[in-house]
């Protein structure tokens, strides 16, 4: 009989540990943590890599991640993130933030670092909604949307249109590097993985801030299955959070 | 080396910089904005980082950021701009990171106004930000001790591990006088293995201020409780100015209130009439046992302050009642004159 060579084809990356995460079923924080320690291990830089964790339900990041991490007062990450790469431009910065972090209490704070063009990446997960305390309305919110402090649904007439962060960054005259992909189904992961690891790249290469928004699902705080929150982003926040590269420092 | 005439704003940025504090994080406020404008220059010339943020918010947080990699990192700001890092302060000590920050405090509350006070005495020493924790304060009464004060600030933040707030009324920000830079002796590399810089060769650290188990986080905030208790055993720091047998009063004033104290000590000598006073260097820790023991004997004790009485609470805790205790000053930006200063303290004789 003619021997066969195995091939290890798929195997957990270094940059992921082994261990039972606290996300809820279904969550896409899974998906995004894995995509993102895939990157690390492909470009090498897992070993001078600190990552900035946020306050939300991501604040635990660094008990998944096999980085150095620092943990960030609420919507402040970017800022510590400044700190770090302006004392240290050596080492890569990385933030993962929410939405009720970055799109709510941290928008001077992301706005500034992305308009001194700060050399970090940023991971933004829009989950329409606050995960961690339990559901309440966050900027990004749909109109009409349902949460705990919108029982009645998201009145655009009192709260306003939901914050596109990503066209908002977008719109700065600094060269940077700003995408929205989304993670409802395996061909938007695909498309996800290649456009962060752009991201992280340009920090690399020194080049510019990058910042990448997932179009994310919360099924908890949603009332839903995994499979109807894929249908409800993929019906509803799709048409308004539309995908794709919005920026990026060629262009400029 | 030859004495220069500085600025105490300028002087203050100097001293960081010849203290091997070469990354630096601001925005402007007066009466500190000197302190930025001297560095913007000076910065790169030394090598050094300059960055101007958007508000205190984000430069207190990228204080925490810069802190984590273990080099020494500062900024400097006055009273609504300390106020708005709070946040960050109360995180950097839980964190257990080194890092000073300088208040050269105007008068409050609110936007105040922009003369010299005292009146965030409560919020540096008291706490300022949300938790069981405490900050190194030291308070500088000349231009040349802000300068030592300084240099001092970034060793002991390194000795504790913990943030320390150089706090200096806004005439010590804003008045000229004479200095020498005389940085201390180099006490020994500072042990970075703790520092987020890459995990090449160790496992990752992490650097938070999150305990959910409230087991841990009180064994967390005991541990740097010992900080404290240590900071009190070891690093009290006043002076004793005229102290005596003779006194009938004793004086307690730090800052710039301290040097009026001073002239209206030797004014009342010369009309015979003896008063001594102990000068806070370290305002946390309070040099509770100094005034205790220059207060026997003596008619009244004396807090002079440039507020409503925040400090006269620590000197009644020094003093315990053995004698009588009171409190004079001026607030709002008002700077007392020797001559008021001796008239009011003349009630207590």
């Amino acid at each position: 009989m003619e021997a066969v060579e195995e091939k290890l084809v798929f195997t957990r990356p270094e940059s992921l540990k082994e261990t039972v995460t606290h996300y809820c079923p279904g969550c896409t924080h899974g998906v995004i943590h894995r995509m993102l320690a895939e990157i690390l291990d492909e470009l090498g830089i897992r070993e001078r890599a600190v990552g900035v964790a946020p306050v939300g339900c991501a604040v635990l990041i660094y008990n998944y991640i096999k980085t150095d991490f620092l943990e960030a007062a609420h919507g402040r990450a970017p800022a510590f993130a400044t700190g770090l790469k302006r004392v240290r431009p050596d080492l890569i910065g990385f933030t993962y933030q929410g939405d009720g972090d970055l799109a709510s209490i941290g928008t001077a704070e992301i706005l500034h670092a992305a308009n001194r063009s700060e050399k970090f990446t940023t991971i933004f997960v829009n989950n329409a909604v606050y995960g961690m305390t339990g559901g309440q309305m966050a900027p990004t919110t749909m109109p009409d949307q349902v949460t705990t402090t919108c029982p009645f649904g998201r009145s655009t007439q009192e709260t306003g249109m939901p914050l596109r962060v990503a066209e908002m960054l977008a719109s700065l005259k600094t060269p940077s590097f700003i995408a929205r992909v989304s993670v409802h189904d395996p061909a938007h992961i695909v498309q996800a993985k290649k456009i962060l690891k752009r991201a992280f790249q340009y920090q690399i290469d020194n080049v510019c801030f990058s910042l990448v928004e997932f179009l994310s699902i919360c099924p908890t705080n949603w009332g839903m299955n995994a499979r109807e929150s894929f249908q409800w982003l993929e019906e509803n926040m799709l048409p308004y959070y539309s995908l794709g590269v919005k920026k990026a420092p060629e262009e400029d | 080396m030859a004495k220069r005439l500085m600025k105490g704003n300028e002087a203050i940025g100097e001293a960081a910089v010849q203290a091997g504090a070469l990354q630096y994080f601001c925005y402007p406020i007066t009466p500190q904005s000197e302190v930025a404008e001297y560095l913007a220059k000076r910065m790169p010339e030394v090598g050094g980082m300059f960055l101007q943020g958007e508000s205190e918010v984000a430069v207190a947080n990228m204080i925490f950021g810069g802190a984590s990699t273990g080099e020494r990192v500062f900024t400097t700001s006055s009273s609504p701009g300390i106020s708005l890092m709070q946040e960050a302060i109360s995180y950097i000590a839980g964190a257990q990171l080194p890092a000073v920050f300088v208040n050269i405090v105007r008068c409050g509350p609110g936007l105040g106004g922009i003369l010299p006070a005292q009146c965030d005495y409560n919020q540096a020493v008291k706490g300022g930000g949300h938790g069981d924790y405490k900050l190194l304060v030291l308070a500088p009464a000349t231009v040349q001790e802000a300068v030592d004060l300084m240099m001092l600030a970034f060793d002991l933040a390194e000795k504790y591990h913990n943030p320390v707030m150089m706090m200096g009324d806004g005439m010590i920000g804003q008045m000229m006088e004479p200095v020498e830079f005389n940085p201390p002796p180099k006490t020994g590399e500072f042990d970075t293995s703790w520092a987020a810089t890459g995990c090449k060769g160790r496992d990752p650290v992490i650097i938070r201020s999150l305990y959910l188990d409230p087991l841990v986080l009180e064994k967390n905030n005991l541990e740097m409780n010992e900080k404290y208790e240590q900071m009190k055993r070891e690093e009290v720091r006043f002076e004793a100015y005229n102290v005596s047998d003779e006194n009938e009063l004793l004086l307690v004033s730090h800052g710039t209130m301290s040097r009026v104290c001073r002239t209206v000590i030797d004014d009342m000598a010369r009309e015979k009439i003896s008063i001594g006073m102990i000068r806070p260097i370290t305002l946390f820790p309070f040099p509770y046992e100094a005034i205790s023991e220059a207060a026997e004997g003596k008619k009244a004790v004396i807090s002079v302050e440039m507020s409503l009485g925040q400090q006269v609470e620590d000197v009644k805790l020094a003093v315990l009642g053995k004698v009588p205790v009171h409190f004079w000053g001026r607030t709002g930006g008002v700077v007392p004159t020797p001559d008021e200063t001796a008239e009011a303290l003349k009630q207590f004789l």
